[in-house]
């Protein structure tokens, strides 16, 4: 096969070419499909546009790619609309400033403008601030992983990382990989990490099994999607159970590597009835995705639950929040993967185009398009839930939390001593005090106190050195 | 029917629990919430002796010292991380440390002057750009929510399960009355009659006691406070605060108002405090407070700066207008005790609390005068 190029992006665009505006007239944090196409439809408004996004290279974790460099056999393979993405970004670029490697750790909205506070670079971080008069939030979602007997294990990855590594670096994640977990999202994982030469043992789906033919994909019209995952999986001799999941994960005695894992049938509330064992050196597996929450949340933006209980944000038609001047769209409105984000991102630059006074042509066809997606992003997520069962593949010793090593056994003595729900657990037994600040075990933490998971409340929504953060109120030195 | 209801399982709510089971009563705590969920979970755990004035709040906080060094080496002691590692105060200039030096001869504490060159003996890392400063060996700091939930479950397990009862999820909505008399409390769950009930509803103290139309001015006074990635070594070894903070806790201002409290945790972190705010409960975060807390302690610790703050969090501390707590009963609502009102000090004060309201529901006699702390010493203009 001929190696395909893949575009070059220099790590940093934008600031080098014109000098950055005191206010610029929208602030874009998230530099995915809906980022990108919020930022293109505003700064084709007529909008003056900064884009910031934590990465290296655009994309977020949909359109995540390899760097200048490496080459990709087959990128088409590895991405849905890719090429259509770039091209949006090229266009992009040419139009509004391009903050990338900025991680956002704070906004705050002051007198009808909105400050976004940043840290750029990697080892060298230093503080950045971006003002805008409107805001939109697009930072997309991230893995929901549920708490299983050696999760811990190296080896053991999340579908997202499975999926990161193959996309960003053109790694396969491992030799003789079990994917598991439940939603559609399974599916691509597996066939790209076939494709990429992976023997995948199988897709373990512990929703009930629809079998390829009958996917929801197919019933939205995304049969050609469906179908290719299914061609691909099928020439890979990959075989799809439902009603099964990964329970249990095992290592060799020193607990370096993952050797095995212990496979179950599940019955309809996902109890296990019968196990097997699997050889294998990597686990791939996914239940579902959290919205990120931690930048509306800062803001006081009005959330909900949604179909599957997870907190979004709330927003209207134009998707404006509840926040005068600040938008979202994307996952945080709620997961609907690629193609309702695009679309999201396209409203929510055209509705800050028009709210700030440009002629903005009404556009009535897209607000159906979403209507339409996101109805079908509805029926996925009730078609795909968590079901409580998986808390019985727990055991005493299960990690819960893996930044603070809070066993299982330490949340329920919490709630012995009477910890009635999610925060107060926390309190008592740590879990979410540590690094990732509960984003991984969050989820699982809500389930076990028996609530529906809460907005996350992060006024620091990412580590920021003291010295920074005492310094952050002075302006840039460029 | 129990003999008292306590309103609140925060630590104060708790200390009332334990020390009237202790004295031979049978106690039920019902909060709206879980335990430690208001203002106890949003502390850092200050056991302070030497930031109190001479006089009433200061002779609670010595009681309540002691009382804590009780607890922590017999059983409740297990598992609250109780550390009496003292508190070092350090002042940034000779007229600072004068006036730090002075109180310190007035409170009649334990406690040694420290001099500029000597304080590195006990804070290494501690900046040298500071006058000298005053270690007061008693200052300690807990774990306020495992202590607030330990004190229950011990003293369910030693005075028995019928003696201490705690129901969570369950909000008080009024006072069943008799007369003047309160004799129980209605909640969303049923009536619960009883002999007293106390009001250990910190924060939300004054909305109770409006249940029961009697005037107690508690206010909320918001806090933040960062919390660092955990430190492999201990960079810092006591309780360590400027002289600023006296002033500030005492302080009647509107505005914010930001002095540096910082101290080391066994879990690692370091805590950085201590902000106060009179914004009701507003919990949208404010940048600015973040960066004079940061800013204030790189100052202290210049080797902090280089460290992560991975976290950050507020809570409303309960304060009346004269800062002293409300503890004892009502005369205008008989049956009905305070317990609140303490504001950032309620973790160091709580033991002495619980302990002087279970001598008042027993009628034995009281270590200490509550007079000062009278419920009814308000005028209706305290209220703002």
């Amino acid at each position: 096969m001929r190696p395909v190029p893949v575009c070059p992006v220099p790590a940093r665009v934008g600031s080098g070419e014109r000098p950055m505006k005191p206010i610029y007239d929208l602030a874009v944090v998230g530099a995915g499909p809906a980022g990108v196409a919020g930022a293109l439809t505003a700064s084709l408004a007529g909008l003056s546009v900064v884009l910031v996004d934590a990465g290296a290279r655009p994309g977020g974790q949909y359109f995540r790619h390899p760097p200048a460099g490496f080459h990709a056999e087959n990128p088409g393979a590895l991405h849905h609309g890719l090429d259509g993405f770039m091209r949006q970004w090229e266009t992009l670029r040419g139009r509004a400033d391009v903050l990338l490697h900025h991680r956002v750790w704070a906004v705050e909205r002051a007198g009808g403008a909105m400050t976004v506070r940043c840290l750029e670079g990697d080892r060298e971080e230093r503080p950045r601030t971006v003002t805008a008069r409107r805001l939109l939030i697009a930072t997309g979602a991230h893995d929901r992983p549920v708490p299983f007997p050696g999760w811990d294990l190296p080896g053991v990855l999340t579908a997202g990382g499975a999926q990161a590594l193959l996309k960003g670096d053109l790694v396969v994640a491992g030799r003789r990989v079990v994917v598991a977990g439940t939603g559609p999202f399974l599916l691509p994982v597996a066939a790209g990490l076939a494709d990429a030469g992976a023997e995948v043992l199988g897709v373990h789906e512990a929703n009930g099994r629809f079998g390829l033919a009958g996917h929801p994909l197919l019933a939205a019209g995304k049969a050609g999607e469906a179908l290719g995952y299914g061609a691909r999986l099928a020439r890979h001799r990959v075989p799809y159970h439902g009603r099964q999941a990964v329970i249990a994960a095992h290592g060799d005695p020193g607990g370096t590597a993952l050797t095995h894992v212990t496979v179950a049938r599940l019955n309809s509330g996902w109890r296990p009835i019968a196990t097997r064992t699997v050889e294998c050196d990597t686990l791939a597996y996914g239940y579902g995705f959290v919205p990120q929450l931690d930048l509306p949340v800062q803001l006081g933006c009005a959330t909900r639950h949604d179909v599957d209980g997870s907190p979004v944000v709330a927003v209207d038609a134009g998707l404006r929040t509840s926040v005068p001047g600040v938008y979202a769209a994307g996952e945080s409105t709620g997961v609907g993967g690629a193609v309702l984000a695009e679309v999201e991102g396209r409203i929510a630059g055209r509705a800050a185009a028009a709210d700030l006074g440009r002629r903005v042509p009404l556009d009535p066809a897209l607000s159906r398009r979403r209507d339409r997606l996101a109805a079908f992003a509805r029926a996925l997520q009730s078609a795909y839930p968590v079901r409580p069962g998986w808390m019985r593949w727990l055991r005493d010793d299960t990690l819960i939390c893996r930044c603070e090593e809070v066993p299982l056994s330490a949340v329920r003595e919490a709630q012995e001593l009477g910890a009635v729900d999610a925060r107060s657990v926390k309190l008592l037994a740590r879990p979410g005090m540590g690094w990732c600040q509960g984003r991984i075990c969050g989820y699982a933490v809500a389930c076990l106190a028996g609530e529906d998971p809460t907005a996350p409340r992060r006024p620091i929504a990412q580590p920021i050195r003291l010295g920074d953060l005492a310094a952050s109120t002075r302006p840039p030195s460029d | 029917m129990p003999d008292v209801v306590v309103i609140g399982a925060g630590i104060v709510g708790a200390a009332c629990a334990y020390y009237a089971a202790r004295a031979g009563l049978d106690v039920v705590v019902v909060d709206r919430g879980a335990v430690a969920g208001g203002t106890t979970g949003a502390g850092e755990g200050n056991v302070l002796v030497s930031d109190k004035e001479p006089g009433p709040e200061l002779d609670l906080a010595l009681l309540s010292n002691r009382l804590w060094r009780d607890l922590a080496s017999s059983g409740p002691g297990d598992g609250f991380e109780f550390e009496s590692k003292g508190g070092l105060v350090v002042a940034e200039t000779g007229e600072v440390l004068g006036a730090l030096t002075s109180l310190a001869a007035k409170q009649r504490l334990e406690h040694t002057v420290v001099a500029s060159g000597e304080l590195g003996d006990y804070e290494p890392h501690l900046t040298e750009d500071l006058a000298g400063g005053v270690f007061y060996p008693q200052d300690a700091q807990v774990q306020p929510m495992l202590a607030a939930a330990r004190l229950i479950r011990q003293g369910a397990e030693r005075f028995g399960h019928s003696a201490l009862m705690l129901r969570t999820g369950v909000t008080v909505t009024g006072f069943v009355r008799d007369g003047d008399r309160v004799t129980g409390v209605t909640t969303d769950q049923g009536d619960i009659l009883a002999g007293a009930v106390v009001n250990a509803a910190g924060t939300w103290g004054g909305e109770i006691a409006a249940l029961a139309g009697v005037h107690v001015p508690v206010l909320p006074r918001r806090g933040f406070i960062l919390v660092t990635e955990p430190l492999e070594r201990p960079l810092i070894r006591h309780k360590v605060y400027t002289a600023a903070y006296v002033t500030d806790v005492a302080s009647d201002s509107e505005g914010l108002e930001t002095s540096a409290v910082v101290e080391g945790t066994p879990a690692g972190p370091v805590l950085i405090g201590a902000s106060r705010e009179r914004v009701g409960f507003d919990r949208t975060v404010s940048i600015p407070v973040l960066e004079r807390l940061a800013a204030q302690a790189v100052a202290l610790f210049p080797a902090l700066a280089e460290r992560r703050v991975i976290r950050a969090y507020c809570g409303f501390r309960p304060y009346c207008p004269d800062h002293l707590p409300v503890i004892g009963e009502d005369p205008r609502a008989p049956g009905l005790y305070h317990a609140c009102g303490h504001e950032g000090a309620g973790i160091g004060l709580a033991p002495a609390t619980g302990h002087l309201i279970a001598q008042a529901l027993i009628d034995d006699h009281l270590d200490l005068d509550l007079r000062p702390f009278r419920p009814d010493r308000f005028t209706k203009e305290d209220s703002r």
